[in-house]
């Protein structure tokens, strides 16, 4: 299809994502990583991620409610709010953007207080998910929405490790390298919307 | 009469799907690369410089734009001249599955309680109307939940006015926030009756980007309510920014007397509609 349809010019600096630095983290992450981060903060992360949505997490939920073990090992990892499309042959995943993260919030406090140290999605969440931050020392990251095609070239590896019925919505380990991230809540109340919103609201 | 095969329905609404997920079409591109130019925020400029790029990764034809490539929704008109040789809606749901397979397109569409997947994305909500001469125009749009989970719909008193309508809207916009992927594009139905209003402001984001409302004082309050929107500060995926929409297009339609219903059905960044006539 290239070629046939014009692009838009725009300013880029070649091999970069963007304008400010980053920061560079690999989970399992520690407090001390967490304790590090701010909103506002941009991060590139290398490592694992597990992709789960919605009905991954009312799985998980329940597996916590009978006291049973979670499909994976979620001390200091990082759960990605993603539901891909299918790969292509020879491609690991298709795109694979955030999806939004407020539908999760009720699961989220139990999964952080299981170990879970980050979460990534879109949009704003529940005051229970900020608070559940602060007391599990955790963080919430958000990537660019309808970023899916540019986001899924971070990521080298996929598996599915639970719930393959649930197709789109199966979890999966995924391998990514600097995978661009932005800390949307800090684990000290900081609140990159708020704080965005509150500069350039003229109402 | 003029024969027109449901074979080449299937083949056109295959054809918009997957040319949906990889082209953005123009009027959209434009309007983002005046979004970057407008922008003031540097988080703003540089979640738009990310959005572009992505999109022209897109148009390689290999990864879609966005992982949630949508529900199906098909407008189509029939001219009253036109003989189909088959059912229209089997077509239409035929080129949806074929697209969607043929596409590597997410499949995203469920039976609403057992949450059950389709496993094809059909069905598409396909809205048809009958119209003069012997054409057959097909609009499709790819519509992702993430927006249209924020959307809305009220049923305001007659008496409400402008003013009330303009604050449902901002109120919308204001409550959906970052999580609707913005820059976004606002479709606002008003009049009719409970679902006219609805599908008036889903057919409002289907109008092309920088058309504005062919009546003067509708066109008017669709500035007015962008302006009004871009104040609110949200900017692209909410991290705060001057360009949270890249248009507000209003559809009207006559009401009861005792009705003024209002619907907003909020379009992500990712705007993705196509268009053709048979």
């Amino acid at each position: 299809m290239r070629g046939s349809f014009r692009r838009v010019d725009y300013p880029r600096k070649k091999g970069s994502l963007g304008i400010m630095a980053f920061r560079k983290i690999t989970p399992p992450l520690t407090d001390e990583v967490v304790e590090g981060l701010r909103a506002g903060d941009k991060v590139l992360i290398t490592g694992t991620l597990y992709a789960a949505r919605d009905q991954a997490h009312k799985r998980m939920s329940e597996l916590l409610e009978r006291g049973e073990p979670l499909p994976f090992d979620i001390e200091g990892q990082i759960v990605y709010y993603v539901g891909p499309t299918p790969p292509r042959e020879g491609m690991v995943i298709g795109s694979a953007g955030p999806t939004t993260s407020s539908r999760m919030d009720e699961f989220t406090p139990a999964l952080l207080d299981a170990g879970l140290k980050a979460t990534i999605g879109k949009g704003a969440r529940s005051d229970e998910v900020k608070e559940a931050l602060e007391r599990f020392r955790a963080v919430y990251f958000v990537s660019v929405g309808g970023a899916g095609a540019l986001l899924s070239k971070r990521i080298k590896k996929a598996e599915v490790v639970a719930y393959p019925e649930l197709g789109t919505e199966a979890i999966r380990r995924l391998e990514v390298e600097e995978f661009p991230v932005i800390v949307a809540y800090d684990m000290y109340g900081g609140d990159l919307f708020k704080e965005g919103v509150e500069k350039y609201r003229r109402v | 009469m003029r024969e027109v095969s449901v074979d080449r329905i299937r083949e056109e609404v295959k054809r918009l799907c997957i040319e949906g997920a990889y082209i953005l079409e123009e009027d959209v591109q434009s309007a983002l690369k005046s979004a970057f130019e407008r922008e003031v925020s540097p988080m703003g400029r540089e979640v738009l410089t990310q959005i572009i790029k992505n999109y022209e990764i897109a148009l390689d034809g290999v990864l879609p734009m966005c992982q949630d490539t949508g529900i199906a929704v098909v407008f189509v008109e029939v001219g009253r001249d036109v003989r189909l040789d088959g059912s229209l809606e089997d077509a239409i749901n035929q080129g949806v599955r074929e697209g969607y397979g043929e596409g590597y397109l997410r499949k995203s569409v469920c039976h609403p309680l057992t949450r059950q997947n389709t496993g094809d994305n059909t069905p598409a909500v396909i809205h048809t109307r009958i119209t003069e001469g012997d054409r057959v125009k097909i609009k499709v749009a790819l519509k992702g939940a993430g927006s249209e989970n924020k959307s809305s719909l009220k049923m305001l008193n007659p008496t409400a006015g402008v003013e009330a309508i303009k604050e449902f809207v901002t109120d919308t916009v204001r409550e959906a926030g970052g999580s609707v992927c913005p820059p976004i594009v606002v479709g606002v139905g008003i009049g009719g009756d409970f679902e006219k209003s609805a599908i008036l402001s889903k057919e409002a984001i289907l109008r092309p980007i920088g058309r504005p409302h062919q009546d003067e004082t509708i066109a008017g309050l669709e500035e007015e309510l962008l302006e009004e929107v871009n104040k609110l500060g949200i900017g692209p995926m909410g991290f705060g920014g001057t360009v949270t929409a890249l248009a507000v297009h209003i559809e009207v339609y006559p009401c009861h007397i005792a009705s003024l219903p209002v619907s907003v059905n909020i379009q992500c960044h990712a705007d993705r509609h196509k268009e053709v006539v048979i």
